[in-house]
């Protein structure tokens, strides 16, 4: 039996204020979805709400992988279970090399059940397939002694959040705009490795704004989000579409979610910051 | 989860029984309770000291006596009538482990000392209570003409290098707590590096306060001669008790013209204990004074290690590393002075503030006229890890001359929510990412530490991080 990640009527929002309003989705493993749309629909807060950021509240709504509850789990149990997010704006961890992380997070994703203290993986396989890993995705072998995220390139950034995939092999990821900020051999290298790593082994969710990273993933499914909903679904011709000829017909098909749209983009402005 | 948390708490009792134990030891000799006249004769009398050692006690004993409680660092809530001031655990220091007594030798044992010894060590000395019972130093080492004995053998052995410096560098007036362990001061290392001799791994003294009420109060001094190069290492600990006890030390160095010395502390006291510590160096031409200072545990500590540049080209670092806990105030930081030209100064604090512990960085930069092109540079940061703890900074500097280079930088940050979710959306739990995340912080200070010990920074913060689950 195949992995199944069901999301029903999810309802997400973010301090107080509506976000998501009823996302449904259904993603077996071996799928490719891509998930388009234009910027503030809630794309990247699917994605957060997905692997159990504490600012984004579900207020309603269910998401499940193979009928278990995933919104009871914490951010590392569901991690465990085999989801995985490669973030769109990845987080620096200063003094933390990429090494010592990678192996502790690849011990506890193989090991479940492994308790604080417990042993790692041996170091001396995970170097030989971290050297490995690397080598594949061109990176510098210097690179694993760095400070995770901590004075990375827009580009060394996404692909560090690759080698995680690579390294973690989630039942389903989802992939938030991993290929802005790459020059167009990078963006290549980074669908080649997608789909090497990941196509017809994971659920793969990708959001994008650009053709080059489906180049070789094609999406059986292309879902549009736009107000916080998923207002239209189709095969990977919905994505050829939209990246010709932009949103226009979208939001004109879709006048109620467009609304909303407009005004999440307004709320953007900063408010005032309190500090504690 | 629940499993989760029994399980850490389990493994927190065994950890941090590691240092919570006591030895049923009988002391050769107790002073009662209490500081006086009477106490200080005791001791000078059980030494065997010289006179003026004893009138130097005295003296120091009025200073203490007149001297009020300082007003400002931490609440030193210590009732020192309340204290022993001396306790002898045995009659001679031994010079192999089989010549201190079982129970003591069990004592260092557990704490891993010999072990460290045998692997990676020139020389050691072991203080127990109030007096140091075993010492060694590698033959070699003798050899080439390096001192390392306890300090109250040198006052016999090697009088005219000891009293040439011993209160100078930090007489009994700087301080009240300098002036009480000039009185009733105990053991401590005595280490003399001659011109040109660099020794090569570490010479390591362990500090172990056993009896409850007791206090220790070791004194040290250390004189790095020309072109002489030493790594000093220290350690203390001491099991829990109910009572307020009180750890007074002295340490006194020289760094002379072209010398290296590097003094590192890591201690881990007990949450009864005042670590109320006056530490100070005096760097002369093209000297390099490195203090590495890490502060772990105490109900209070107030240590400010501090380097005084005394001729041109002389160099002062200070890398403070302070970790407060529920129950903890750390009141450390730094003090440089620039006494001549072209000296170069570096401070850098890292304090982390946990489950209601509160630090404070509180230094001192003071460039005095004529030092010219002297540089200073500050670096203080604070992590504070939930609502309840609390970070403080105290940055003092005083610029007596113009054609000089001063910097200071502050941050203090909270453990980022965001850091959290990225690491605990890779599968970390939320205490292995605290810990990640504060390791990560102490990372540039840890990393100047030698291998062994920065194996034992990183325990210590695990276990202090470990103490938060719940
Ligand atoms: N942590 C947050 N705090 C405040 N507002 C937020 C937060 N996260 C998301 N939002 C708001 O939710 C809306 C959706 O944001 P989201 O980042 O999900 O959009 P997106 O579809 O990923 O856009 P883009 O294509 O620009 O990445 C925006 O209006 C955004 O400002
Ligand atoms: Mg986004």
């Amino acid at each position: 039996m195949t992995d199944t990640l069901k999301i029903s009527d999810l309802h997400v929002s973010v301090n107080n204020t509506p976000i998501l309003r009823g996302v449904t989705l259904q993603m077996n493993r071996g799928e490719t979805h891509a998930l388009m749309g234009p910027n503030g629909s809630g794309k990247s807060t699917l994605g957060l709400a997905i692997m159990g950021h504490p600012n984004y509240e579900v207020t309603a709504g269910s998401m499940e992988l193979n009928g278990k509850d995933l919104l009871s789990m914490s951010s590392d149990e569901r991690a465990r279970t085999g989801l995985f997010l490669a973030f769109q704006r990845p987080i620096a961890i200063p003094g933390v090399k990429m090494a010592d992380f990678l192996r502790h997070a690849t011990t506890n994703v193989r090991q479940p059940d492994r308790q604080e203290g417990e042993e790692l993986i041996a170091m001396k396989d995970f170097r030989k397939e971290l050297r490995e890993k690397m080598q594949h995705l061109r990176m510098n072998a210097e690179f694993a002694r760095r400070y995770v995220n901590d004075g990375f390139s827009g580009g060394e950034m996404k692909r560090a959040e690759i080698l995680q995939l690579a390294m973690l092999q989630p039942k389903f990821a989802v992939l938030d705009e991993t290929d802005s900020g790459l020059d167009a051999d990078a963006v290549r290298l980074a669908s080649e490795s997608i789909a090497e790593i990941g196509r017809e082994k994971m659920g793969l969710l990708i959001i994008t704004h650009h053709d080059k990273l489906l180049e070789h993933n094609p999406p059986e499914f292309t879902h549009v989000m736009l107000g916080g909903r998923i207002v239209e679904t189709g095969g990977s011709d919905l994505a050829n579409e939209l990246h010709q000829h932009g949103y226009d017909r979208v939001r004109s098909d879709h006048p109620e979610a467009e609304a909303r749209n407009q005004e999440m983009l307004r709320k953007e402005e900063p408010e005032t910051q309190t500090t504690s | 989860m629940a499993t989760d948390i029994t399980n850490q708490a389990s493994d927190q009792v065994g950890e941090i029984n590691k240092y919570d134990f006591q030895t049923n030891t009988k002391a050769v000799f107790k002073a009662r309770k209490g500081v006086d006249e009477e106490i200080v004769n005791q001791i000078s009398e059980m030494k065997n000291e010289p006179a003026w050692m004893r009138d130097f006690r005295l003296k120091s004993l009025a200073i203490f006596n007149a001297k009020p409680m300082p007003k400002w660092g931490g609440n030193i809530d210590v009732n020192f009538q309340d204290i022993y001031y001396y306790l002898k655990p045995t009659d001679k220091q031994g010079r192999t482990w089989d010549d201190v007594p079982e129970e003591i030798k069990d004592t260092f044992e557990k704490l891993g000392i010999p072990e460290a010894e045998r692997k990676f060590l020139s020389g050691v000395k072991a203080q127990f209570e109030s007096e140091v019972v075993y010492g060694s130093l590698k033959e070699d080492l003798e050899k080439q003409g390096v001192l390392f004995t306890d300090t109250d053998s040198a006052i016999r052995d090697h009088p005219d290098l000891l009293r040439e410096y011993f209160g100078t560098i930090i007489p009994p007036s700087d301080n009240k707590f300098a002036a009480l362990n000039s009185a009733v001061w105990s053991g401590g290392s005595f280490i003399y590096v001659p011109p040109g001799v660099k020794i090569e791994f570490p010479l390591q003294a362990y500090f172990r306060i056993n009896a409850e009420s007791m206090g220790q109060f070791e004194r040290t001094l250390i004189i790095v001669d020309e072109g002489a190069e030493i790594h000093y290492v220290e350690g203390c600990t001491a099991p829990v008790y109910t009572t307020e006890s009180l750890h007074s030390a002295v340490v006194e160095i020289v760094v002379k013209r072209g010398a290296r010395c590097r003094y590192t502390t890591i201690q881990n006291w007990a949450n009864n204990i005042y670590n109320l510590v006056t530490k100070r160096a005096m760097a002369y031409q093209d000297a390099t004074m490195e203090w590495i200072d890490g502060n772990l545990g105490s109900r209070l500590t107030m240590k400010y290690p501090a380097v005084y540049m005394m001729e041109p080209g002389a160099r002062g670092e200070i890398l403070s590393i302070a970790f407060a806990s529920n129950g903890q105030h750390q009141d450390a930081g730094a003090k440089l002075v620039h006494a001549a030209p072209n000296t170069t100064g570096q401070i850098i604090s890292k304090s982390i503030s946990k489950n209601g512990g509160r630090s404070s960085y509180r230094g001192l930069v003071k460039v005095e006229k004529g030092a010219k092109q002297s540089k200073s540079n500050v670096v203080c940061d604070a992590l504070i890890l939930d609502p309840h703890s609390r970070s403080d900074t105290y940055p003092y500097i005083e610029i007596n001359d113009q054609d000089v280079s001063v910097g200071h930088e502050a941050s203090v940050s909270r453990i980022g929510e965001e850091q959290m979710f990225y690491l605990t959306s890779r599968g970390l739990s939320e205490a292995e990412a605290s810990t990640m995340i504060v390791n990560g912080f102490i990372e540039p200070l840890v990393k100047e530490l030698p291998m062994e010990y920065a194996v034992e920074m990183n325990r210590l913060i695990k276990l202090q991080m470990e103490g938060s689950v719940g």
